[in-house]
């Protein structure tokens, strides 16, 4: 139990530290215009990233569908925005959240119910289709503004309301983190390590496939309606798979089940398009490159302490 | 208490199991023996619900189980375990058996969430649960090992536990002893029926090691391609001429 409090004040320090860091880069203008706009896009990130370990990282399948309960969460808060403008900002930015979160939750439940039958690289085609309709679906549609999309979406969390994003984000983090250290995230992890045996002790598979997705799902909209209130135009196109990949990429970078580095690749990855701005056409070379590397970096690690297990073991077994 | 009676499973062709009866009585510990592909994994899927059976009724003190899913089975009060180990490797000892205590010790999503509305309460109730189905197998100390780095005896052992935690009537146990030295065997066997006291359980088991298996079985059926060759005392079966050809051939 103390080292459970250690870590949890440990914890609290970080976020307290990162608030504090970003506060005064904000307000002290250390920060471009260009690097302040960084800001939100990367803890809509980190949520994204979060989000998408609990179905990829702790559940073990892979989805590649997320960019779209993203696109579901931004279109619904910013069209709930728009048209209650006669209400005062908070509440009217409060209803949009909630009601994008909820509405991504429920696609999620009406597309995970079918589609988690399937397993494996199935289940990741038919997701990836999933989303690219629900991109169709909005470029179709009239009242979301056809492939001109939306625009004039309130500003309610841009960086001069980096706060409530920062409190938005920590609570995404927090839910989820603790979902997986509880009876029903330790009943996902078991189906992701073995489901003939998560189902020989009881455990309802699909029950727990389908929640895990949802809840993904609903944290996916809400990142995506602060992404839509905090760049004001939002379009079916920037939410195609090319979102989901890029997702997926800083789950898979960060390490399959990890939380902070679901936390710090999103950061890294986020920021780093940025930096390789001078290169322009090199960007997603370069990108792609430093993938490849961690990618092999990752393994090689990850071999290393296979081998040195084994040592180890050889040696207990001499001794 | 569970009662099999001709019962079947087809894979096209091949009758993998056919006509099979097994009366097995509260308290008692059944051995399941056979040469190998007799059918002895294939029964236990039946009965678990991995397969579902052909022909022939599965009833548990008089409920009928076949056709219910391996999770409905479970709830009902059957446990198994496996042949080639299933742990969730990826989580500590004392997780593995926490899942298992899922239906037992129940809290909402909400607190699952959030941490709160007496989270630590329940979690400290499945910890004092799972680390006292542990102390019987004295994993107690290795609870923060991650279960897929366990040596292999452990990890046989962990699987019993993990199914003793979701509180069975009938435990089913696959080659408990497989890829055991003797010590170990002997070990087991004692812990066994220590548990089947402890926990007044009913356990069916599959062996290939004969002197577990007349040691501590009350009651054995031998199986051979797919049909019940013999059944009876262990002494009675293990001299049945039969069961020797089955075994040594003529």
């Amino acid at each position: 139990m103390k080292i459970l409090n250690k870590k949890t004040i440990f914890n609290i320090a970080v976020m307290l530290l990162a608030y504090v860091l970003v506060f005064v880069l904000i307000n002290s203008g250390i920060l471009s215009r260009q690097y302040k706009s960084l800001i939100v896009p990367i803890c809509v990130n980190i949520m994204l990233a979060v989000s998408l370990n609990l179905v990829t990282g702790f559940l073990g399948e892979l989805s590649l569908g997320h960019a779209g309960f993203m696109s579901i969460g931004a279109y619904t808060s910013a069209l709930i925005s728009i048209n209650t403008s006669f209400l005062p900002p908070a509440l009217s930015f409060f209803i949009a959240v909630v009601c994008g979160c909820i509405l991504a939750a429920v696609f999620g439940f009406l597309i995970g119910v079918p589609v988690l039958r399937l397993r494996g690289d199935y289940l990741a085609i038919v997701t990836l289709a999933f989303g690219e309709i629900i991109k169709s679906v909005i470029n179709y549609l009239n009242f979301t503004g056809g492939s001109k999309g939306l625009s004039k979406i309130p500003l309610y969390s841009d960086y001069n309301n980096f706060t409530v994003v920062f409190i938005i984000m920590v609570i995404c983090i927090v839910l989820i983190s603790n979902l997986i250290n509880s009876r029903d995230g330790r009943a996902i992890k078991s189906i992701r390590d073995n489901d003939i045996a998560a189902e020989s002790i009881g455990i309802k598979i699909s029950k727990y496939k389908v929640s895990a997705f949802v809840i993904a799902a609903g944290f996916a909209g809400l990142a995506g309606s602060l992404y839509a209130h905090n760049v004001g135009i939002i379009k079916p196109n920037i939410f195609d798979y090319n979102k989901s990949i890029e997702i997926l990429v800083f789950v898979v970078l960060g390490g399959m089940g990890n939380i902070p580095g679901s936390i710090i690749s999103a950061i890294i990855l986020t920021v780093l398009p940025e930096f390789l701005r001078g290169a322009d056409n090199l960007r997603m070379l370069l990108y792609a490159i430093v993938l490849i590397l961690m990618m092999i970096f990752n393994n090689s690690k990850f071999k290393a302490n296979l081998s040195l297990n084994k040592t180890f073991r050889k040696l207990g077994k001499e001794d | 208490m569970l009662e099999c009676k001709n019962l079947g499973i087809q894979f096209g062709g091949l009758k993998a199991v056919d006509n099979f009866n097994l009366n097995i009585e509260k308290g008692m510990l059944y051995g399941l023996i056979g040469p190998n592909g007799a059918g002895k994994t294939t029964v236990f899927n039946l009965l678990t619900g991995v397969y579902k059976p052909t022909g022939g009724t599965i009833r548990l003190d008089g409920n009928l189980i076949n056709g219910k899913t391996p999770t409905q089975i479970n709830n009902m009060g059957i446990a198994r375990t496996f042949q080639n180990i299933r742990l969730f490797s990826n989580m500590s000892v004392l997780d593995n058996v926490k899942v298992a205590l899922h239906e037992k010790v129940k809290y909402p999503l909400l607190t699952s969430m959030t941490h709160m509305f007496g989270f630590s309460k329940k979690e400290k109730e499945m910890d004092a649960l799972a680390l006292e189905i542990l102390d019987v197998f004295s994993l107690g100390s290795k609870k923060d090992v991650l279960s897929g780095n366990l040596p292999y005896g452990e990890q046989r052992k962990l699987e019993i536990a993990r199914a003793l935690a979701t509180s069975p009537s009938l435990l089913l146990l696959d080659e408990p002893a497989a890829g055991m030295n003797p010590n170990e065997t002997e070990e087991l066997m004692e812990t066994i029926r220590k548990i089947r006291d402890m926990y007044n359980l009913t356990i069916l088991l599959i062996e290939h090691d004969m002197k577990l298996v007349a040691g501590i079985c009350e009651k054995l059926t031998v199986l051979n391609f797919g049909t019940e060759l013999a059944s009876g005392t262990p002494s009675e079966v293990l001299n049945n001429s039969d069961v020797i050809t089955a075994y040594l051939g003529e």
